[in-house]
């Protein structure tokens, strides 16, 4: 290895070697290929033209803005302007139709089932799955019980607003805890008239009048006398098949003893007005419309 | 050629090519990595932007322990369809009080940079304990633990010091009081609640997990979630003044 330059001519292929000799065998100094070498000639041109046509080099206060003014947030922004744009004819027609006309209107509502459909998945799967099936304390959608009323009105308020959410203009009203108000034999009562409401077996300890007593008391004022529920206070029918909260005697005594309170948030402000309405037409769609209360 | 031929001193000289790999790196270095630190546009000025609360404080480090980074990013990119979905692109500012950042570079799950207030604390409690009961594909692991793992109140203060010596805004006051926010935070109705929120503007206090008994990891990783993204007001923040 001497760090002399060699201008050493190998005789069979005409090419330079770098001097190095092992054995009598010489190492080529082999220039690369022309076309690999422009390649990255022109790769270096490039580059310079890119710093000079976007944003690259940092400065002592900024950075070279680059002269196609081009940002990544102002390109987002207007892509999305963009886009807004492209869906302006049927979202300004669903932003100021009201409900009915959505509803007589096949291709408006046609429209907003698709754009309920897309943010439903986004925004509301999680919790209530996503086909709108529910699960343990979130509602199932696919069926006629609407908790907090199923008129088109009431899920965009339901929506908006959220359930005892932290909006100001949220609903509320819960399920409050029977413990301390009860005994529990009289929970126990109540528990198996609830079950017997739902169409479900009941113990032999069931006392249907002293049950029906204080059913008439503790909760019909809610729920209605014939536990049919009361959907201006979010109270359950408890006439039918349907356990928001599991149907088995621990979970109901659990309900009656501690209380239920779960809690939807609000979404205004989250989404816009045209897609929480036509979240509301998707919604309803689910859930059938056939006797909305 | 003569150019070409000097050339050879990096390629005969180990320690000349070390020495000019290291000045071509530094280069880099100094160019991309550098001005961060000095250029005041990197943090763009938005309202809002406090320290984490110690609840919160607590929640985050479980969140880091648990690698949840590992799958979960927090950084919506300002891009349509993230946007779209995700809601307005992550602000630099949004994690100015994040010692390390919580960005990441997968999404096995979806990004959480604004999670909060989208789900019930119940949701997350629920799918904490068992992803599947609530998202039936999700691959998430289940953390069970979590609610019955108690959170050490007394020791957030030592978090708490180590951040306000790395230049955070926590104060004195902050540091003293971080118990007792921390439990205030975690209870319904809590007292004190006025003087957290005094502390910490936004600070939502109930019992995040639903479950009794003292502060638990599910309570304060629940209170972290709940307010990712929520601190800036984009109603009245300017982007037009922050493109780039």
């Amino acid at each position: 290895m001497s760090g002399a330059p060699h201008e050493d001519i190998d005789a069979h292929s005409g090419t330079a070697t770098t001097g190095h000799e092992w054995d009598g065998i010489r190492e080529l100094n082999t220039p690369l290929p022309k076309w690999w070498l422009y390649i990255l000639y022109a790769t270096i041109v490039w580059a310079i033209g890119y710093i000079i046509v976007y944003p690259a080099i940092p400065l002592i206060s900024g950075h070279t803005p680059g002269v196609a003014g081009w940002t990544s947030r102002g390109a987002v922004t207007q892509e999305l302007a963009q886009l807004t744009q492209q869906r302006a004819p049927m979202t300004s027609t669903l932003e100021k139709a009201s409900f009915s006309e959505i509803t007589k209107d096949e291709r408006l509502r046609t429209f907003a089932l698709a754009q309920g459909r897309a943010a439903f998945g986004d925004n509301c799967a999680p919790c209530h799955g996503a086909g709108g099936g529910g699960a343990f304390s979130f509602p199932n959608l696919n069926d006629d019980d609407w908790i907090w009323g199923g008129s088109l009105e009431a899920i965009q308020q339901t929506i908006q607003y959220g359930i005892r959410s932290t909006h100001p203009d949220t609903r509320i009203g819960i399920m409050p805890a029977f413990a301390q108000i009860l005994n529990t034999k009289e929970i126990g009562q109540l528990v198996n008239h609830v079950r017997a409401l739902g169409g479900l077996t009941t113990e032999n300890t069931y006392d249907k009048p002293l049950a029906d007593r204080l059913f008439g008391e503790q909760c019909a004022a809610c729920h209605g006398d014939g536990g049919k529920g009361n959907i201006e206070l979010g109270a359950p029918n408890l006439v039918d098949s349907i356990w928001l909260f599991g149907s088995d005697k621990a979970s109901i005594l659990q309900t009656l003893a501690r209380g239920r309170a779960s809690m939807m948030p609000a979404w205004n402000g989250r989404l816009d007005d045209t897609t929480i309405k036509a979240l509301s037409v998707y919604v309803q769609s689910l859930g059938g419309v056939k006797t909305v209360p | 050629m003569s150019l070409w031929r000097k050339h050879q001193i990096f390629e005969k000289n180990s320690i000349f090519l070390l020495i000019g790999v290291l000045v071509v790196i530094s280069i880099g270095g100094l160019v991309e990595v550098l001005p961060l630190f000095y250029l005041k546009s990197t943090i763009e000025r938005v309202e809002g932007m406090r320290p984490y609360t110690p609840l919160e404080l607590a929640g985050r480090n479980i969140y880091v322990r648990e690698g949840c980074y590992n799958c979960h990013s927090q950084m919506i990119r300002s891009l349509r369809d993230e946007v779209e979905r995700y809601g307005h692109y992550s602000l630099a500012a949004e994690s100015m009080y994040d010692k390390p950042f919580q960005w990441g570079s997968k999404r096995n799950g979806p990004d959480l940079a604004r999670v909060g207030a989208k789900y019930s604390d119940e949701w997350h409690k629920q799918h904490l304990d068992n992803p599947r009961s609530m998202v039936p594909g999700s691959i998430m692991p289940a953390y069970p633990w979590l609610g019955k793992t108690e959170v050490a109140v007394n020791e957030i203060k030592m978090d708490m010091k180590v951040l306000a010596f790395q230049g955070q805004p926590y104060s004195l006051e902050m540091i003293e009081n971080a118990a007792k926010d921390m439990v205030t935070q975690a209870t319904n109705d809590a007292a004190d609640a006025d003087g957290l929120a005094q502390r910490y503007p936004k600070a939502q206090s109930r019992k995040f997990s639903g479950l009794n008994g003292p502060v638990n990891e599910a309570d304060a990783l629940i209170a972290y979630l709940q307010m990712l993204g929520t601190l800036v007001d984009f109603k009245i923040y300017d982007g037009k003044a922050n493109l780039r």
